[in-house]
């Protein structure tokens, strides 16, 4: 891994008003990795992922995808650079259909490839079954499903998501993390934030454990899974 | 019989008119969540707009060409009043409290009437007669090429809308911005371009509406953006603000209920009756007829 980062995150600040909620973070992903943020509620991870987004503008520090800066770009720029970010609790558009949807996750392309429509329905055939249906009225793990493959309508280089398990059944989230194999396996870089420590590092490379706005631990996921403190704090195991 | 029939035409061409003019109200709060207070004196501003370009760029002619040059005119030119409007006076307060966006809303209401007012000056001033008075009597029933033209005109204009909102890429856009601006940037739509096409297609709709409301009662006032405004803006409210096809709903229910209250009651008391009726429909149903199609869920 000594070639050039496909994304770079360098010092990076971020505050709500006066409250300081990334305080100085810098990490980087390569070229068809899995990398995990993990990290307790109101750790940080949402603010990094909305910051990479540009939905919120940094206080400082940089952040690089395939060298082009991302920040002060404005946000609906950025998906058409090849990021494209699953948000946390989903945000489908609810009063539009599930195919409705999808195609609006294809907006920044010229065209709609239906190659790649067809890949989302073969990777959740429930969508499909489904796409006439409004959105607002598919369950949670459906939601998330829509979310992810809504994202992958830009045919994005790096995808964000952002608690792809958020209160989603057990075998739901086991089927969801499959396939977010499967998309990585596709060629797709992956970000995911989780609160799902276990379950992420499974899947994941390589994995940054967010503190109140600070990186406390980073490393591969097997270091990661036998560092003491990890087991303690995100997979309940006692010392 | 004859009465029902006569205030059927009438309630249905005045409702026509607050259909278009609640349209403006209704997609801007869709997307902003902002009552834009100046739409009904930018209806209002049209029509000055329109008398002007008769006498003054088509040297009072009334043909067929000049009336659709003094359409088309009177929308464009009010479209860009709409986005100069948003852009001077709601975009830098979209961070802002509600009440801010509100005061400047109705701020924004002042200036335009003022601006009607220093122009063409307070008196009442006169439409011109741009379609002729053409007649029909069917079974004690009048009915009047203007009425025909409104009616017609004004169920292309929503039907056409409607289908540019329900089925084509902009369309569906403008409909994901209403429901979650943020969710809208990460797919790469432009809310900025959103809210300007918004404003751009309210102030025409509104601009026609305008013009119809020169041509059907002839006489206009720089102050009736007031009343139309108020009218169609409780049009959008009963269908259900922020739901285009509700607009459309809210609008002819309104007009054919002001009709029918004039023709049956008393037309001193429709303005009452309709607040008393707006009252009702919002006790019983408070997101208005057409209002929140789906519980979203969070
Ligand atoms: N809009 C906001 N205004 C003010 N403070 C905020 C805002 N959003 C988040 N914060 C604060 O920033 C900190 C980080 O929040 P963030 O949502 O990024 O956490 P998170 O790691 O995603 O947590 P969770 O796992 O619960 O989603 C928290 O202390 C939170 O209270
Ligand atoms: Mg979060």
């Amino acid at each position: 891994m000594s070639n050039q980062p496909l994304f770079e995150i360098k010092d990076l600040e971020v505050s709500y008003g006066s409250i300081a909620a990334i305080k100085g973070i810098s990490m980087e992903v390569h070229k068809g990795e899995i990398v995990t943020i993990l990290g307790a509620n109101g750790a940080g991870k949402t603010t990094c992922m909305r910051t990479i987004s540009q939905l919120l503008k940094a206080k400082s520090g940089s952040i690089r995808f395939k060298n082009a800066e991302l920040t002060g770009l404005p946000a609906h720029k950025i998906v058409g650079l090849g990021i494209s970010h699953s948000p946390e609790g989903r945000r489908v558009f609810g009063i539009l259909t599930v195919e409705e949807n999808l195609l609006l996750g294809a907006y920044s392309c010229k065209s709609v490839d239906r190659k790649v429509l067809e890949w989302v329905y073969d990777l959740f055939p429930r969508l499909k079954e489904r796409r006439k249906q409004l959105s607002g009225t598919l369950s949670g793990g459906e939601q998330q499903m829509l979310a992810i493959g809504r994202a992958l309508m830009s045919k994005p280089e790096m995808l964000l998501l952002d608690e792809p398990s958020l209160g989603i059944a057990p075998i739901l989230v086991k089927a969801i993390f499959k396939q977010i194999r499967a998309i990585a396996d596709n060629g797709v870089t992956v970000l995911l934030v989780e609160q799902n420590a276990k379950a992420a590092l499974k899947l994941a490379d390589r994995g940054y454990v967010l503190e109140v706005g600070k990186i406390a631990t980073s490393g591969t996921s097997e270091e990661l899974l036998s560092s003491e403190k990890v087991q303690e704090a995100y997979l309940g195991k006692k010392h | 019989m004859d009465t029902f029939f006569q205030q059927l035409i009438n309630g249905l061409t005045i409702g026509s008119i607050y259909a278009l003019v609640a349209l403006g109200y209704t997609m801007v709060y869709g997307v902003m969540r902002l009552i834009n207070f100046a739409h009904g004196d930018m209806v209002a501003a049209s029509a000055f707009v329109g008398l002007t370009i008769y006498t003054q760029v088509m040297g009072q002619s009334a043909t067929l060409f000049s009336v659709i040059m003094i359409f088309l005119l009177a929308a464009v030119s009010m479209a860009c009043v709409g986005v100069i409007l948003e852009r001077v006076a709601y975009r830098p307060l979209r961070e802002a409290p509600r009440l801010s966006a509100v005061v400047s809303a109705l701020g924004a209401s002042l200036v335009i009437q003022n601006g009607i007012m220093l122009l063409w000056g307070p008196q009442m001033r006169i439409f011109p007669e741009l379609v002729p008075q053409v007649y029909w009597e069917i079974g004690g029933v009048v009915v009047s090429l203007i009425q025909v033209i409104i009616l017609i005109l004004s169920l292309v204009l929503m039907v056409a809308l409607y289908f540019f909102v329900e089925k084509t890429r902009m369309g569906a856009a403008i409909r994901a911005s209403s429901i979650d601006q943020d969710a809208a940037r990460l797919m790469g739509i432009n809310v900025n371009t959103i809210i300007a096409t918004i404003f751009i297609i309210g102030s025409s709709l509104g601009a026609i509406g305008g013009l119809f409301i020169g041509l059907y009662y002839r006489g206009i006032t720089f102050n009736m953006g007031w009343q139309y405004g108020l009218f169609a803006f409780v049009a959008a409210i009963l269908g259900g603000i922020g739901n285009i096809p509700g607009a459309m709903l809210g609008g002819m229910l309104l007009g054919l209920f002001n009709a029918f209250i004039a023709g049956y009651v008393s037309s001193t008391w429709s303005d009452a009756f309709t607040f008393i009726l707006l009252i009702i429909i919002l006790i019983v149903r408070p997101t208005g007829i057409l209002g929140e199609r789906v519980a979203e869920k969070v």
